[in-house]
C-alpha cells in the first residue's frame, strides 16, 4: 500500500518534536563515552610514530609488569585472517585489511597506526604502560601523495598488491590497487564532432568527517565467551559482524548495543576500537572502555580521499554536450578501497550523455585508511566535472543553469554507470534555481555567484522494524537503525500515519542486535527509505490485525471491518451498527482476542530513488587577503517526500555546510616526516557559526513510487554540489579558476598575485 | 600526592569531590559526579561540547582544573531545565530541530543561556560569534541560530 | 601515582617563595587555557602548579592617574566589559577579545597570552604598540618591564626562576590618541593569528600624526616593532603615500616561517595589508 497523495497525510509532512529530543537537550542521552560498567578497565592504544616501517619486535614485558596493568595485546593476540571481501560497512573493505588496520601486523603503514593496546585500572597507569612498550622499527621510505604513489619506484606499501582491472594484470606489485572504467558510446569519435572543448585538472585534499563525538566503546566478555558491546556507530550489526570476524567469534555470542551516536557522516561505518577492547576484555575478564582522543580521530580514522580529477568536455555551440571524459585518481589510504568507483559513477550522472567515459584509479599511500564520508567519492569527482561545466558555460557564453538544463538527465536517461533513471527530479531543481530570487539578486564589488549540481544513488537494502501495540493502546516501535539525525521521528511519523494515531502515541527505540532483526547500517541515505519501509509494513500488519481483533469483538468477518482515523469501524451498514473501537479499546481486550498485537517486518528494500541537487552560492572575496566569505547560499533538492521537513532541511543545510568547509579551509596537512600536522579542531578548520550564512533549503518533492510515502534518501546529495558551487562563485567574483581545493586564503592570494 | 578535597556548588546543590591536581573539571563532572551531559569532543577548548557556566561565565570545563571549582557556582546542562520544565532555549532547540546527533547540543544550550543571560537581544551576528566556539558538524548552524534568536525573543516577551 | 602538586598562594610573597623554592618544573596557572592543553598532551610535565588567582589584586582593572592597571589574571571577558579601558585602548581590548572562543575568554588572561610566548599571541602586538609595561615580581623584588622585553623566543621568556607577572600598566593616553589591532585568520573565529598588527597613534588638531607605534605578531620568532613604519606615517595625514610606505616597512621587518597556518610569502604580504588597515582604523579612532 502507498500513501503518495500528500493531501491525505495527517502526520507525514508535519514538524513534530523528535521523540528523543528532551534527552538530547537535557544531557540525559547516553552516547558512547557516557557508558560505564562496574569493574571497568581503561583501554588505550600505542600508535606508530612512523609513516611506514617494519615492526621488528614488540616487547610488552615492562608494561605488563606495571602494577595496575591487566593486559597488553598486539596483533599476535588476533587471528591472522585471510583476504576476504566484506560487505558489511559502507564502501569496499577487506576483512584482512580491516584486521591489520585495527592492529598493525608486521608493518605500520601510517603515522598513528595502532601497534599495541593496554588495559589498566586507571587512565594514568594505561598511559604509563604505553610508554613502557618497546617497539623496534625498521623505518621504510614512505609516500603520501596520490600521484607520487602511482609512479614507478615509489615505496610500495603491500608486496601482494597487483593492480586489478587492467589486462594483463601486472606481475609487479604497486600502490595502484584497482582501475575501474565506466563508458557509453564512442567518446574519442564524439570529441571530434565538438565545436568547443574544455579541459581541466582539479584536485581535492583529504578531509575528515569531523563528527564531534570521538569513537568510544565499552566491551565486556564473560567467562562463557558471551560478549556485549556498547558503542557509538552507524550500525551495531556492522560492529557485531566485524568483531566476530576479527576475533573468530560466532555472531550469536556477541550482543551489540547501540549508544547514541554523536555524528558519523560515514566515518563510523567501520570499527577501530571495539575489536581491541574485545581482545582486552577477553584477556582480563573485565569490561574495557576505550575512548579516542581528538588527535586519534584525525590521525587514525576516516578521512575521505583526496583526489585528482582530469576532465574533458566537448559541446556543440548550442550547449549540447557531445562527449565527456574524466580520469580520477583517489587516495585510499593505507589499504585499498577508496570511493573512486562511486566517484566515477556519480560525476556525470546529472547529464544525459551518449558518449562518456570515466576511468578511476584506487591508490594506496601512507595515510590512514579512508572511510566513507557522505556521498563517498561524489563530491570529489563532481568538483571536477561541475567546475568544468562552469568553464564550458563561460566558453559558450551560456547561462550555467541553461547549459545544465540543455543536458539534464531525465526519466529514461541511461546513466554511464548502467541503469536507466526513473522518477528523477533533477530538472525541477534547475528550474527552481533559475526562478529563485537568489539567482537574480544583484551582486556588489568583489562578489560572485556560482551554481553546481550533484547526484547520489541512495540505497535500500536490509532493514527490520517491529511495531508493538501496548496494553493501553500506545505503540512502541523498534528498529535496527542507529538514529544519527532524527530518524526516530520519521519512523514514528510513518507508523502513526499508517495507524491513524497521533505521533506522540508512538515511542520509537533503536533495538540491539538481539532484539530486532538484521539491519544494515545507517548510511547511503537508506534509513528513511528502507527501515521506513519495514516500519510501514509492520504498522500495516498491525493495522490488519487490529481489524481482525475488532471483528472478533464484534463477531463479524474481518473483511467487514475498516480502519479509519485510528479506529476500527464497520465497513458499512450491512456490517452491523457497532460503535467504533479505538486502538486502546482493542488493545485492552487483546488477551481475549488472541494475545499481544505485534508485528516485525524485515525487508531487503529495492528501488531507492536517486537524489539530485542544485546549489547557488554567493561569495565575496577580499583580493588583498584571499579571504572568501560565503554571503548567501541556497540548496535545492529533490527529496521525494519530506517525512519530517525540518530534519530534511537539516540534512540539506548540514551537507551544504560540510561542502563549504571542504571547499574553503578543510584539509589534511602533512609534514616532511609523513605526520599529519593538523590533528585537532584548531588547525583542521571546520566551519564555525560565524563563518556561515543562513542556508536556504528548498525541497522539491518528486515522490518515489517504490517507497510507501514516496521518500528518497536526502542525507548525502547535499554535500555533492557545494565544492564546485563555491569555486564557481569565486571564479565569478575574481575571474580566477581555483582548481585546487581548499581555496584557502594563501592559495587565493597567490592566484591573484600570479595573474 | 594525595587527592585534593573540593567543595563546590553544582546545579544549585552543594557538592564535594576528591580530585588529583591534573584532573579537569570535565573529568570530575563526567567520571566522579556522573554528570555525563557535558561532552568531550576535543579536550583542548576548540569544540565547546563541554561548556559549563562557572560563576556566571561560560567556560570549557576541559580547560578548568577540578581543583579550581573550589567555592565556585557551576551550572551544567543537567541544571538548565527547572525539573520537568525545559528552559526556553531547550524548548526552542527542539521546536526548530536545531539538533541532529545531539552531541554538541548540551554545550550549545549552556553557551546560549549564558549569552541570553548577558545580552537578551543579540543580533544574528552577535549570536554567531558568541557561539563560534561551539562546533556543530550536523546542522550548518542555520536552525541553531534560528532557535537562539527565537528563544531570545520569547524570553524578552517579544 | 601522579607526582604533580597544586597550590594556590594568597600573597605575592608566598607565591614567590613557592616558585623560587620549587623542586623541578613549576607552572603558573592563571586562566589555564594554554596550560591545560599542554598538560593533557604531555607537552609540559610540571611538578607543581601554582594558581595565582587568589593573590590580592591580580584580578581586576583599576584606573590610576588616567592610566590603567590590569591584573595579570583578569579574564579577557572582564577586560572587554570595562568601559573606560575600551574607550582609552580599544586596540588592546579588541586584541584581548580575540583570544579564543567565548568560553576561552571567560578564563584567558593577558599574562598567560604573553608568557605562553607564542609569536602569534593576539594581545601582545597591541600591548606593545600601546607601550604597556609588565610588573614582574620575584625573589629580587618588583620590576617594570616593557612588554616587548618579556618574550625572547617561541616558548621562552625573560622571566627568571621565581618570577611572575603581577599586573600590566597602560599609561595615560595622550590627547587624540587611539589604537587598533587586526589579525588575519583563515576563518572568522577559532584560529591562531597568521599575522597580527597592533597600531597606536596620536594626531594633532590638524589630523597630522605626531606619534605612532606599530607592532607585528606571527611574522618572526617574537613580536616585532616596525619603527620605519611609524616613521613613515608620523607627520602625515595617513595619505596613500604614507600607507604605501607603512606597508613596505611592515613587510621589511617580517622574518616568518611557512607552516600549516600560512606561507612566508603570504604572511609578509598580509603584514603590509593589515598594517595599513589597522593604522587607518586607529587614525579614525584618534580623530584624524
Amino acid at each position: 500500500m502507498t500513501y503518495l497523495n500528500k493531501a491525505d497525510l495527517k502526520v507525514v509532512g508535519t514538524r513534530p518534536i523528535r521523540p528523543d529530543g528532551v534527552d538530547k537537550v537535557t544531557g540525559r542521552a547516553v552516547f558512547g563515552a557516557d557508558q560505564a560498567l562496574p569493574g571497568m578497565l581503561v583501554g588505550k592504544l600505542l600508535r606508530s610514530t612512523h609513516a611506514h616501517a617494519k615492526i621488528v619486535s614488540i616487547d610488552t614485558s615492562k608494561a605488563l609488569a606495571l602494577k595496575g596493568v591487566k593486559a597488553v595485546v598486539t596483533s599476535a593476540d588476533f587471528p591472522d585472517i585471510p583476504s576476504e571481501e566484506a560487505f558489511v560497512g559502507e564502501g569496499p573493505m577487506n576483512f584482512r585489511d580491516l584486521s591489520r588496520n585495527v592492529m598493525a601486523r608486521g608493518k605500520v603503514l601510517y603515522h598513528g597506526h595502532a601497534v599495541a593496546a593496554v588495559a589498566a585500572t586507571t587512565s594514568e597507569i594505561a598511559d604509563a604502560a604505553l610508554a613502557l612498550i618497546d617497539v623496534k622499527y625498521e623505518v621504510l621510505p614512505f609516500v603520501i601523495d596520490v600521484e607520487e604513489a602511482m609512479k614507478p619506484g615509489a615505496p610500495v606499501l603491500h608486496n601482494d598488491l597487483f593492480t586489478q582491472g587492467t589486462t594483463p594484470q601486472p606481475t609487479e606489485p604497486s600502490n595502484v590497487a584497482k582501475r575501474v572504467q565506466f563508458a557509453l558510446g564512442d567518446v574519442d569519435a564524439a570529441f571530434k564532432t565538438a565545436d568547443v572543448i574544455v579541459e581541466g585538472r582539479y584536485t581535492t585534499e583529504p578531509v575528515h568527517q569531523a563528527y564531534i563525538e570521538p569513537h568510544a566503546c565499552v566491551v565486556s566478555v564473560g567467562a562463557d565467551g558471551q560478549a556485549i558491546i556498547y558503542s557509538s556507530s552507524q550500525g551495531h550489526f556492522m560492529v557485531r559482524a566485524y568483531c566476530a570476524k576479527l576475533l573468530g567469534m560466532e555472531l550469536s555470542n556477541i550482543r551489540a548495543m547501540p549508544s547514541e551516536i554523536g555524528g558519523g557522516f560515514g566515518g563510523k561505518t567501520l570499527v577501530y576500537l571495539e575489536p581491541v577492547a574485545m581482545a582486552l576484555s577477553k584477556q582480563t575478564g573485565r569490561p574495557v572502555k576505550m575512548v579516542m582522543t581528538r588527535e586519534d580521530v584525525f590521525r587514525a580514522t576516516g578521512p575521505t580521499s583526496g583526489g585528482v580529477i582530469e576532465v574533458k568536455l566537448g559541446a556543440k555551440k548550442d550547449g549540447t554536450i557531445v562527449a565527456a571524459e574524466a580520469i580520477l585518481k583517489f587516495q585510499a589510504g593505507a589499504f585499498p578501497g577508496s570511493p573512486v568507483q562511486p566517484g566515477c559513477m556519480t560525476c556525470f550522472a546529472m547529464y544525459d550523455l551518449k558518449d562518456v567515459r570515466i576511468i578511476g584509479y584506487d591508490v594506496v599511500s601512507n595515510r590512514p585508511k579512508v572511510a566513507a564520508y557522505r556521498a563517498p567519492g561524489a563530491p570529489i569527482s563532481t568538483f571536477g566535472t561541475e567546475s568544468a561545466m562552469d568553464e564550458l558555460a563561460l566558453k559558450l557564453g551560456m547561462d550555467p543553469i541553461e547549459l545544465r538544463l540543455k543536458n539534464a538527465a531525465k526519466d529514461g536517461t541511461k546513466a554511464a554507470y548502467g541503469p536507466t533513471l526513473q522518477n528523477i527530479g533533477y530538472i525541477p531543481t534547475l528550474q527552481a534555481a533559475k526562478a529563485h530570487p537568489h539567482y537574480s539578486a544583484p551582486l556588489g564589488k568583489n562578489q560572485g555567484r556560482g551554481v553546481a549540481s550533484g547526484f547520489w544513488f541512495n540505497i535500500g537494502g536490509e532493514s527490520s522494524g517491529s511495531v508493538h501495540v501496548n496494553e493501553d493502546g500506545s505503540v512502541s516501535i523498534v528498529t535496527g537503525s542507529p538514529d544519527i539525525g532524527g530518524s526516530r521521528a520519521s519512523m514514528a511519523m510513518m507508523c502513526a500515519e499508517v495507524l491513524g494515531i497521533p505521533m506522540e502515541k508512538v515511542r520509537p527505540v533503536v533495538g540491539d542486535t538481539a532484539t530486532i532483526g538484521f539491519t544494515h547500517l545507517t548510511g547511503g541515505s537508506r534509513v528513511t527509505f528502507a527501515t521506513g519501509m519495514a516500519v510501514t509494513q509492520a504498522a500495516e500488519k498491525v493495522r490488519d490485525e487490529l481489524k481482525v481483533r475488532a471483528a472478533k469483538i464484534w463477531d463479524i468477518p474481518p473483511e467487514a471491518v475498516e480502519w479509519k482515523d485510528g479506529m476500527a469501524v464497520p465497513a458499512g451498514a450491512n456490517a452491523g451498527g457497532f460503535d467504533p473501537l479505538s486502538l486502546a479499546d482493542i488493545a485492552i481486550k487483546a488477551a481475549k482476542t488472541g494475545g499481544p498485537i505485534i508485528s516485525e517486518v524485515s525487508v531487503n528494500a529495492q528501488g531507492a530513488g536517486p537524489g539530485f541537487a542544485t546549489h547557488i552560492c554567493d561569495v565575496e572575496v577580499d583580493p588583498e587577503t584571499g579571504f572568501t566569505t560565503v554571503l548567501r547560499y541556497t540548496a535545492i533538492q529533490d527529496v521525494g517526500r519530506a517525512i519530517h521537513p525540518s530534519y530534511v532541511e537539516g540534512q540539506i543545510q548540514g551537507g551544504a555546510a560540510q561542502g563549504i568547509g571542504w571547499a574553503l579551509n578543510e584539509e589534511y596537512i602533512y609534514n616532511a616526516k609523513g605526520e599529519l600536522d593538523n590533528p585537532g579542531f584548531l588547525d583542521y578548520r571546520v566551519p564555525v557559526a560565524s563563518d556561515m550564512p543562513m542556508i536556504e533549503a528548498v525541497m522539491i518533492e518528486v515522490p518515489n513510487p517504490r517507497h510507501p510515502f514516496g521518500a528518497k534518501g536526502v542525507g548525502e546529495v547535499p554535500i555533492v554540489p557545494p565544492l564546485a558551487a563555491v569555486a564557481n562563485a569565486v571564479r565569478s567574483a575574481t575571474g580566477l579558476r581555483m582548481a585546487d581545493l581548499p581555496i584557502s586564503p594563501p592559495k587565493l592570494r597567490a592566484a591573484f598575485d600570479a595573474r | 600526592m594525595s587527592k585534593i578535597h573540593v567543595t563546590t556548588t553544582i546545579n544549585g546543590e552543594p557538592a564535594e569531590f576528591l580530585t588529583e591536581p591534573q584532573m579537569s573539571l570535565l573529568d570530575i563532572l563526567r567520571d566522579e559526579m556522573h554528570l555525563t551531559g557535558s561532552k568531550e569532543g576535543c579536550g583542548s577548548g576548540d569544540c565547546g561540547a563541554c561548556s559549563v557556566i562557572m560563576d556566571g561565565r561560560v567556560v570549557c570545563s576541559c580547560l578548568v582544573l577540578g581543583v579550581e571549582a573550589e567555592g565556585k557556582d557551576i551550572t551544567t546542562i543537567e541544571g538548565i531545565a527547572n525539573g520537568e520544565d525545559l528552559h526556553p532555549v531547550q524548548r526552542k532547540f527542539l521546536e526548530h530541530a536545531a539538533l541532529q546527533c545531539g552531541f554538541c547540543t548540551p554545550g550549545l544550550i549552556v553557551a546560549t543561556k549564558a549569552l541570553l543571560d548577558r545580552n537578551p537581544d543579540p543580533t544574528e551576528t552577535e549570536a554567531r560569534y558568541w557561539l563560534a566556539g561551539n562546533l556543530c558538524r550536523c546542522t550548518g548552524y542555520d536552525k541553531i541560530i534560528r532557535a537562539v534568536m527565537d528563544a531570545a525573543a520569547e524570553m524578552r516577551g517579544a | 601515582m601522579s607526582s604533580l602538586s597544586y597550590t594556590a598562594p594568597t600573597s605575592v610573597n608566598e607565591a614567590v617563595g613557592i616558585l623560587a623554592g620549587a623542586q623541578g618544573l613549576a607552572k603558573i596557572l592563571s586562566g589555564g587555557t594554554d596550560l591545560l592543553v599542554q598538560l593533557r598532551s604531555g607537552r609540559t610535565k610540571p611538578d607543581i602548579i601554582v594558581d595565582t588567582k587568589k593573590i590580592p589584586g591580580i584580578m581586576g582593572i583599576r584606573e590610576v592617574d588616567g592610566g590603567f592597571v590590569i591584573g595579570a589574571a583578569t579574564p579577557c571577558s572582564v577586560i572587554g566589559e570595562h568601559a573606560g579601558l575600551s574607550a582609552a585602548y580599544p586596540g588592546v581590548v579588541e586584541a584581548s577579545g580575540l583570544i579564543g572562543s567565548t568560553q576561552v575568554q571567560g578564563r584567558c588572561t593577558l599574562a598567560g597570552n604573553l608568557c605562553n610566548a607564542s609569536p602569534a599571541a593576539d594581545s601582545v602586538p597591541a600591548m606593545i604598540a600601546a607601550r604597556a609595561t609588565a610588573i614582574v615580581v620575584g625573589p629580587s623584588g618588583q620590576r617594570a618591564v616593557p612588554v616587548e622585553q618579556i618574550v625572547t623566543g617561541p616558548g621562552r621568556t625573560s622571566l627568571a626562576k621565581g618570577e611572575f607577572i603581577l599586573e600590566f600598566h597602560l599609561p595615560k593616553p595622550a590627547p587624540h590618541s587611539s589604537d587598533a589591532y587586526l589579525r588575519f585568520i583563515p576563518r572568522t573565529e577559532m584560529d591562531i593569528a597568521v599575522v597580527g598588527v597592533g597600531v597606536s597613534l596620536t594626531v594633532d588638531a590638524a589630523g597630522v600624526i605626531t606619534d605612532a607605534r606599530i607592532a607585528l605578531g606571527a611574522v618572526a620568532p617574537t613580536q616585532v616593532l616596525v619603527p620605519d613604519g611609524a616613521a613613515a606615517i608620523i607627520g602625515s595625514k595617513l595619505d596613500d603615500a604614507a600607507l604605501a610606505k607603512l606597508d613596505a616597512a611592515a613587510r621589511a621587518v617580517c622574518n616568518p616561517i611557512t607552516d600549516k597556518r600560512g606561507t612566508i610569502d603570504f604572511r609578509i604580504k598580509i603584514a603590509g595589508v593589515l598594517a595599513r588597515r589597522a593604522a587607518t582604523i586607529a587614525y579614525k579612532r584618534a580623530g584624524g
